[in-house]
């Protein structure tokens, strides 16, 4: 049960792995019994599992799955709806009327138009066709207010935390509602655009070491750095 | 009406008896189909040559122009090769500009005829600098029943062999066509041999189902002295480097028995 | 506007124009991510080749008739910027073009999961800006790269590299000049892991023994090369490793 690499290094597309007895976990590939990277990424070994943390990744649907999504059509039933994946999601008018749809009677583009943005989940989803999508569920509908980011699907897991740690801090720190989808979009609605800008400065750090320790405490630190700091110019503007 | 995929099963079993060294059709694993070999048959054309490879079927003609030399080659005429899969020959060949496969046949074709100097490009040349011949080698698929590259390349060689060049003289700047002719001086004798990679074994000469079923081809041009003049792989898997040099041994063995067969007619 | 062509090309001492032995290949240098529309991009510069390669996908196929049932399909267009030649070349497509898209995508498919997005297409174009020799090796090379900046998933990185027989020696990564005077030029692409020969082409004459020489030479090449692919993949997430380590050292510092 040989392995190649140490925890946490970085490996490449067809790098060994590990051999035998190992478990082929996210990102990886075994073949004649040898594991293989396939994507760029940290290696990690957890019990009898090797899996790579990507670098790089896009978001691949799942049941279940939270997402934020855009309308890119109005059918005749429902919508195409973008939710940055290789494969582009319908949402039936079924499944965002309360009651059964009547062409004649509902207009579908004044419930969701192009270029609106929703908050939606995967309900089904499999090889032989597109991801289907509800809104019929607390929580999800249109976005009216707030800001909208896009980070690395991969990243997603870091924005959370461990049981949540990290978002519940984030939303302590800002004082903003954050809404995460798993495609890797974040709803960002605070009381002042200085607040949702601070959550955001906080988000893209997070993306960018996101493969480091300590971060959640880091966040913090920085996020009441740069309050305080907005404290200090304040005082300073009103004293002249 | 019909499809032309080959049913799993059928294809399994074709597979299969491959890892077995045998055959669908009872050849060996690096035979050829039954070779025909037919020139001289479109007389309009300078040149004219049809190969039946089993049932795959190839027209080659060969038409002579007046043009100008390269910049760079002033003393030499002109080769050019043309590849058609007419859509005739298969219920997947549409009409239309050259695709990719009609592009990648022709330049293959090209590549052995080109690089094995089987052509005396000097004789074609009238006048250094301005005017030399242009030999179009036109290659026709009309029934694609596998393995296009070898029947083609066949053709052309055939048809190159018994290309007439017609006497001429300059007089004040202009050709003109006297009576007579003389054959197109041909120095080498090319020849392709294609390998399909099926469950990891080399077969040779493969037929439109096995062709169906290979991870890869590759494609050997050998000329008269044994030397390889051209490869190509196409496909979409892989060679190791072992099977590669298995093939060049067998393509360079199977390449004289198709000239001699090919030279004897 | 033709260049003069050099007497030899090789010296007594077998040593190449550009000062280069055999068995070198030229200096190579890629970038990744230089684009930031695509979903992955690579930049390489091989001697005087300028290349750059740009992925787009997974994601719908247009037309839709074009979608396979059960992978994505790979489209691949390989291209020359009219000015990348001595002459200029119309910016056509020429049938040149048309055979090396089809060769390039063929050598890279095999190191695809394409069977992970049915009904999909990822879309790779190569754009060559300066031209000198071996440019379908270097797309091939930089067009790995890009596959995995995309995050696409793949079996291994594919590298790329030609060898082939100037005045009488064997040697790898021929320049324009050398392709166009010698006597025989090999490009090769190879996937290490599968001990995989995805690309083979070659033009010329050669003898089987040199055949067999050439194509060891060319696959000591794309080792060469496969290191440099990695070193760089590697480097982008060192750089933002570094830039953490940089600022808890400066902080460390000012406490």
């Amino acid at each position: 049960m040989p392995v190649f690499y140490e925890r946490k290094q970085l490996v490449t597309p067809g790098d060994l792995l590990a051999e035998n007895d190992y478990l082929a976990g996210e990102n990886t590939h075994k073949e004649n019994g040898k594991i293989y990277a396939t994507r760029v990424g940290l290696v990690n070994y957890e019990d009898k599992r090797v899996y790579v943390v990507a670098l790089k990744s896009f978001y691949v649907p799942m049941v279940g799955d939270t997402i934020i999504g855009k309308v890119a059509e109005v059918t005749l039933g429902g919508w195409v709806v973008d939710i940055r994946a290789p494969y582009l999601a319908m949402l039936r008018a079924s499944d965002a009327l309360e009651r059964p749809f009547k062409p004649q009677k509902d207009d579908l583009p004044s419930l969701f138009d192009v270029g609106d943005m929703l908050i939606a989940k995967i309900v089904a989803y499999d090889r032989t066709r597109d991801p289907l999508l509800t809104v019929l569920e607390r929580g999800l509908g249109k976005i009216t207010r707030g800001q909208l980011i896009e980070i690395t699907p991969t990243k997603i897991p870091r924005v959370i935390g461990k049981q949540g740690s990290m978002i519940s801090m984030l939303k302590q720190e800002t004082g903003c509602q954050i809404t995460i989808g798993q495609n890797g979009r974040i709803l960002i609605s605070g009381k002042s655009p200085e607040d949702e800008r601070l959550a955001v400065m906080a988000i893209r750090k997070i993306e960018q070491e996101a493969h480091t320790t300590g971060l959640t405490d880091r966040v913090t630190e920085m996020l009441r750095k740069e309050k305080g700091e907005k404290e200090v110019v304040k005082n300073v503007t009103e004293k002249t | 009406m019909s499809s032309i995929m080959a049913s799993r099963v059928r294809q399994r079993r074709i597979a299969q008896l491959i890892s077995r060294g045998k055959r669908l059709d009872g050849r060996g694993l690096t035979d050829y189909r039954e070779v025909q070999v037919e020139a001289g048959l479109i007389e309009r054309a300078e040149g004219s040559a049809r190969v039946r490879l089993g049932k795959t079927e190839v027209l080659v003609g060969v038409k002579f122009e007046l043009g100008e030399p390269f910049p760079d080659t002033p003393n030499e005429g002109v080769l050019t090769v043309n590849a058609e899969l007419v859509p005739l020959a298969s219920p997947t060949f549409e009409p239309g500009p050259p695709d990719e496969n009609s592009v990648e046949l022709a330049r293959v074709v090209d590549r052995g005829i080109r690089e094995s100097k089987a052509i005396a490009t000097e004789e074609l040349c009238i006048e250094p600098g301005k005017k030399v011949f242009v030999v179009f080698v036109d290659v026709y698929v009309l029934n694609h029943d596998g393995n296009l590259i070898d029947a083609s390349c066949l053709a052309a060689l055939a048809a190159l062999l018994n290309t007439k060049m017609f006497n001429y003289e300059v007089k004040e700047g202009e050709v003109k066509i006297k009576p007579g002719y003389k054959l197109l001086p041909i120095r080498n004798f090319p020849v392709a041999v294609t390998f399909a990679k099926i469950n990891d074994k080399l077969v040779v000469d493969p037929w439109l189902e096995e062709e169906q079923v290979m991870d890869a081809r590759l494609t050997m041009t050998v000329e008269k002295d044994g030397k390889i003049c051209a490869i190509q792989k196409g496909g979409y898997g892989y060679f190791t480097a072992e099977q590669v040099f298995e093939a060049s041994k067998i393509a360079r063995q199977k390449a004289e028995e198709q000239r001699n067969f090919l030279m004897k007619e | 506007m033709s260049q003069k062509k050099p007497e030899k090309l090789i010296d007594e001492n077998d040593v190449r124009l550009d000062g280069r032995k055999l068995n070198e290949v030229r200096p190579v240098k890629i970038e990744v991510g230089v684009l930031g529309n695509a979903d992955g991009s690579a930049y390489i510069e091989q001697g005087k080749n300028k290349i750059l390669a740009a992925v787009y996908g997974p994601k719908e196929v247009h037309p839709k008739h074009l979608a396979l049932p059960d992978r994505a399909v790979l489209r691949c267009r390989y291209h020359m910027a009219p000015f990348s030649v001595e002459e200029r070349k119309s910016p056509a497509p020429s049938r040149r073009e048309l055979e090396l898209s089809k060769v390039i995508r063929e050598s890279l498919e095999p190191s695809i999961f394409t069977e992970y997005y049915p009904r999909t297409s990822i879309d790779l174009f190569i754009e060559v800006l300066q031209a000198d020799g071996g440019t379908r090796c270097a797309g091939i090379t930089v067009a790995s790269v890009a596959l995995a900046d995309a995050g696409i998933p793949m079996r291994d990185l594919v590298s790329s590299c030609a060898a082939g027989k100037v005045e009488g020696r064997l040697l790898l990564d021929l320049t324009d000049v050398e392709d166009k005077a010698g006597e025989a030029d090999l490009p090769l692409a190879y996937m290490p892991s599968a001990n995989a020969i995805t690309l083979l082409q070659m033009d010329g004459m050669l003898t089987g023994e040199e055949f067999e020489q050439v194509v060891n030479l060319a696959l000591d090449g794309c080792k060469q090369v496969g290191q440099i692919q990695r070193e760089v993949l590697r480097a982008k997430y060192v750089v933002a490793k570094e830039a953490e380590t940089e600022k808890e050292e400066t902080e460390a510092g000012e406490e």
